[in-house]
């Protein structure tokens, strides 16, 4: 598309954009027919079950598969002998292997799989499978870790550390601008990792097809990646595979990695001759993780007496687990993408990811980005108090304007965050409560900023990133072909309102196909939140498309010229004489005659952009989200427990091009966050995930949500698919420090650690009765705090 | 291995005789034996609510019930509920308010919606967070989830109202 094609959507009236349309695949999931990867089913099929790894770190000497071989109903057996390629989702970084080759590097390492008859023969081979382990030094603690070490866990570690990846940055002074600095306040946040924990369990099928190709059905939110990755593991080329998402029950980027269990049932299939399917339970979703990573953030910021911001000076330490995964990106994010939505004269980041022999850690909604913001959001907070300046006031101050280009060259377009501070001050009765507030209750604020999709692919590549194809035949219904991943977020409804605008036809003219990737045209899938801006713009594309293929049709049949026509109501009709107007059969007839079915093609490529230094690319898109969150808590004093009882969620996504979708997806962020800040944390014994079940890692259930108030900000990007910018990942940042900041606003309490847990608010409100100062709010004594 | 047995299961009102070894749970048997796969398995433990069906007019986990225990139960899964495209009242309201988005935990939700308002046909919002507390949802913050269930209790009180005696409703 070129860039031009979209600004004159912020003239139109819009007659499905902007309105609350049901999922299109929703009657599927209502009514239970929906196939998730559990619920694949062949002939023939045979049940999988794989032998994991129970040590941290360990050579394999030896796997003796013989006697599993011999037990009843089992047609199969792979090891790291069947496949010697290694994968990853970066080409960078290709450290995975489909079942292990040498050595195992967590608990949950997958060392074979088995084909049997049934799940429990397959259960039953794998366990009897020996494998002689020499252990290796266990390296668990990310520090440690990053030392020179006896045995790194992979052997491309330069420096004879675990370290995977180095990023150190500084752009302008920011010894120099710190010098300067009125205040500058300081502080380090640890924080756990957590993880996706999406509904579904992760569920794949391996298909032989008669021809000798391999088929995947599995529940992927990146089925190129998998696609590229399985010609790779399989050593078959790409076009002998065919990837099948299935439907997929929640993804949040654990389901963004290729995956050894997916290389794993292929193998098994293709030597099998059958199909063969793959189901993990609960703890194996802990185990496969790819969550987000824990790590320590030091954060200065300096500011002038005024509070604006003079200098960035950040540190990041993220705990990688065993694989890279995305872990170069994350690696980048949790310093960058903590600059914007403010303006940033001085910056300096360094980074580090260290493998350790845990379960690995990758792209988690707000990918890379969750963490730094709160670190600099709490920081700002406390400028505030030391200046004496309102927390909204002083992001106001400094907040970035639209049509600029931040310190590092991410080139901004639309920006509402000044309306996003505004609106949820205004709407949560900010001046009302702010320092008026008794002690335990206390309000917040936390900014967001996020990419509206990668613009550079991750692999490098002229193709576009999306494209969608429309076909329309005799029968009038359009079929949008896309490879986009519809996990939930609403993409496939995205294609349809986009063809539905365009085309002036009701929704149910509109079929969405995006499972096959025999069918659908390339897309690189549900990561980075880039489905609503790349697909949305393709869509819109193709459809236009073939609007001027009706319009010429109209033309054809009206003798009225084509550039006049408008589509609505199913109808096409000439805007100088309402008289002059056919409906959309009668014009698709007339373009059908002769040329037989339309086809037509829309894509989207994001524009070249960015400075040229190393590492430029993490972080640029086409577009970013901003986000103003306040949030109130309440303190329980007596037992330290800490309740979120109300969000004003301002979350700027350009166009709202489903506000029910943008609702959900804000709603579903507070969710998300709240369980990160309060609650959620994936806790290990040494290597070994120690709490792998929803009873001993709480997610928040119905009655832990507090209201949320969805403040929907539109600044219309003129790139955007009718405007449209991201509103998947964005809105997960600001809510952890605003009930960060609110938690000190209420008892005084600056939360360091994450999650904040009953004891450490107990252990601070013991404190506070010891020492005699009592429940009085000491640090609002300072105006506007 | 221990062996299988017959057990005669009731389901959305037909019969099926389904091969379960002792320890198979209502889930499998509904889903392996009975073909029935709009029944979800979350987690196997009874924490996520996923696998939600209705056993003689009240909620079950059925990964928690064992097939042989839900012999001459009534038993109802998701797909007993809509009349060919017809969707059923909350069917259709967790559609329209977005109360799905991946979709995973709908049935669960959903059944344990429909056994609600067949008890209590108009809970307030807090009554409805403690009866879909026993189901998880990672997507939508419950939010729309809650606006689904006040949608479909208007909905199938209207429909049961004789219309000139609004305040008349059956219970159950």
């Amino acid at each position: 598309m070129t860039p031009e094609t979209g600004a004159a959507d912020a003239k139109e009236e819009f007659k499905v954009v902007g309105s609350r349309q049901p999922l299109v695949d929703s009657w599927k999931k209502v009514t239970g027919a929906a196939v998730y990867g559990d619920d694949v089913r062949f002939p023939n099929m045979l049940a999988c079950r794989v032998l994991r790894s129970t040590l941290p770190h360990a050579k394999i000497v030896r796997i003796d598969t013989s006697r599993a071989a011999a037990m009843p109903g089992v047609r199969g057996i792979v090891t790291g002998a069947d496949a010697k390629a290694r994968f990853g989702v970066l080409p960078i970084s290709q450290d995975e292997e489909a079942l292990c080759i040498e050595k195992v590097r967590y608990v949950g390492d997958i060392v074979a799989a088995v084909a049997a008859d049934d799940e429990a023969a397959a259960a039953a081979a794998a366990a009897a499978i020996e494998v002689v382990y020499e252990r290796l030094p266990e390296y668990t603690d990310m520090k440690k870790s990053a030392e020179r070490v006896a045995a790194p866990i992979h052997e491309w570690t330069s420096d004879g550390s675990n370290v995977q990846k180095r990023v150190d940055q500084h752009f302008g002074d920011v010894p120099g601008a710190l010098a300067s600095a009125a205040v500058a306040p300081k502080a380090t946040f640890r924080f756990m990792g957590v993880g996706h924990q999406f509904t579904e369990p992760h569920a794949v099928v391996g298909v032989p097809e008669p021809d000798g190709r391999i088929s995947l059905y599995t529940p992927t939110q990146v089925p190129h990646y998998v696609h590229k990755a399985l010609a790779k593991v399989l050593e078959m080329p790409m076009h002998r595979i065919r990837v099948f998402r299935t439907a997929v029950g929640g993804g949040f980027g654990g389901k963004s990695d290729p995956f050894p269990h997916e290389m794993a049932v292929c193998l098994l299939a293709r030597k099998v001759g059958r199909p063969v399917k793959l189901v993990f339970d609960r703890e194996e979703v802990f185990l496969t993780n790819r969550g987000r990573h824990p790590g320590e953030i030091s954060a200065q910021i300096g500011f002038d007496a005024h509070g604006k911001i003079l200098a960035y000076d950040l540190d990041a330490w993220i705990d990688g687990g065993a694989y890279a995964s995305f872990g170069v990106v994350t690696t980048y994010y949790n310093g960058t993408l903590s600059q914007g939505p403010y303006r940033i004269p001085n910056f300096r980041y360094s980074g580090r990811r260290v493998y350790t022999n845990k379960a690995p850690c990758g792209a988690m909604r707000g990918h890379g980005a969750v963490n730094c913001r709160y670190a600099v959001e709490s920081v700002i907070d406390m400028a505030c108090e030391e200046l004496k300046i309102d927390p909204i006031e002083l992001r106001l101050l400094n907040a970035l304007p639209a049509h600029t280009k931040t310190l590092n060259g991410y080139r901004i377009t639309s920006n509402g965050i000044v309306e996003c501070l505004t609106r949820a001050r205004d709407e949560s009765g900010w001046a009302a409560k702010k320092g008026k507030l008794p002690f335990g209750k206390g309000i917040g604020v936390g900014c967001g900023f996020f990419i509206s999709g990668s613009a550079l692919p991750i692999h490098k590549s002229r193709t576009p990133q999306s494209t969608v194809h429309l076909k329309i035949d005799v029968d009038g219904g359009i079929t949008a072909h896309s490879m986009g991943a519809e996990i939930g977020q609403g993409s496939d409804t995205v294609i349809a309102i986009a063809v539905a605008e365009i085309l002036g036809v009701p929704m149910d003219f509109i079929r969405v196909r995006s499972e096959d990737s025999d069918t659908a045209p390339l897309d690189l899938g549900a990561y980075s939140s880039r489905g609503c801006f790349m697909i949305g713009n393709a869509a819109r594309e193709a459809a236009i498309v073939v609007r001027e293929k009706l319009a010429r049709a109209a033309e054809r049949v009206t003798g009225h010229p084509a550039g006049d026509f408008e589509f609505a109501d199913a109808r096409v009709t000439a805007r100088s004489d309402r008289k002059v107007s056919l409906s959309y059969f009668e014009a698709l007839t007339e373009a059908l005659a002769d040329h037989g079915a339309i086809a037509a093609s829309g894509w989207y490529q994001a524009p070249r952009m960015g400075s040229d230094y190393k590492g430029a690319g993490a972080g640029l898109a086409p577009a970013y989200s901003m986000s103003a969150f306040v949030a109130e808590v309440d303190v329980d004093l007596e037992t330290g427990i800490v309740r979120c009882t109300g969000v004003w969620a301002a979350h700027d996504c350009g166009r709202a091009i489903n506000r029910l979708s943008v609702e959900g997806q804000i709603e579903g962020c507070v969710h998300m966050g709240l369980g990160q800040v309060l609650g959620e944390e994936m806790r290990y014994s040494g290597g070994r995930v120690s709490n792998p079940s929803f009873l001993d890692y709480k997610i928040l259930g119905p009655k832990e949500m507090p209201d949320v108030r969805v403040l929907v900000v539109e600044s219309n990007d003129k790139e955007g698919p009718f405007g449209a910018k991201e509103s998947g990942e964005g809105p997960l940042l600001p809510i952890l420090p605003a009930v960060g900041n609110a938690l000190y606003n209420a008892i005084g309490m600056r939360a360091t650690s994450l999650p904040v847990t009953p004891d450490q608010v107990f252990a601070h409100l013991s404190k506070l009765r010891k020492s005699g100062a009592g429940f009085r709010k000491t640090w609002e004594t300072g105006q506007g705090c | 291995m221990p062996n299988k047995s017959l057990v005669t299961l009731r389901v959305n009102g037909a019969t099926y005789e389904v091969a379960v070894r002792p320890h198979d749970t209502l889930a499998q048997a509904l889903r392996e034996g009975c073909g029935l796969t709009g029944t979800k398995v979350g987690c196997d433990l009874g924490t996520c609510g996923c696998c939600t069906v209705i056993a003689d007019g009240r909620p079950v986990l059925s990964c928690l019930t064992l097939a042989l225990e839900a012999e001459g139960k009534d038993l109802r899964t998701i797909e007993s509920l809509a009349r060919g495209a017809e969707l059923h009242p909350v069917q259709e309201a967790f559609a329209t308010c977005g109360g799905s988005q991946c979709g995973y935990c709908t049935p669960g939700f959903v059944m344990t919606t429909v056994s609600l308002l067949e008890h209590e046909p108009s809970p307030s919002r807090e009554r409805i967070k403690d009866a879909i507390s026993g189901n998880l949802c990672r997507c939508t913050g419950y939010v729309k989830i809650i606006d689904a269930v006040e949608r479909a209790a208007g909905r199938l009180r209207a429909a049961r109202a004789p219309a000139d005696h609004p305040s008349l409703q059956p219970q159950g």
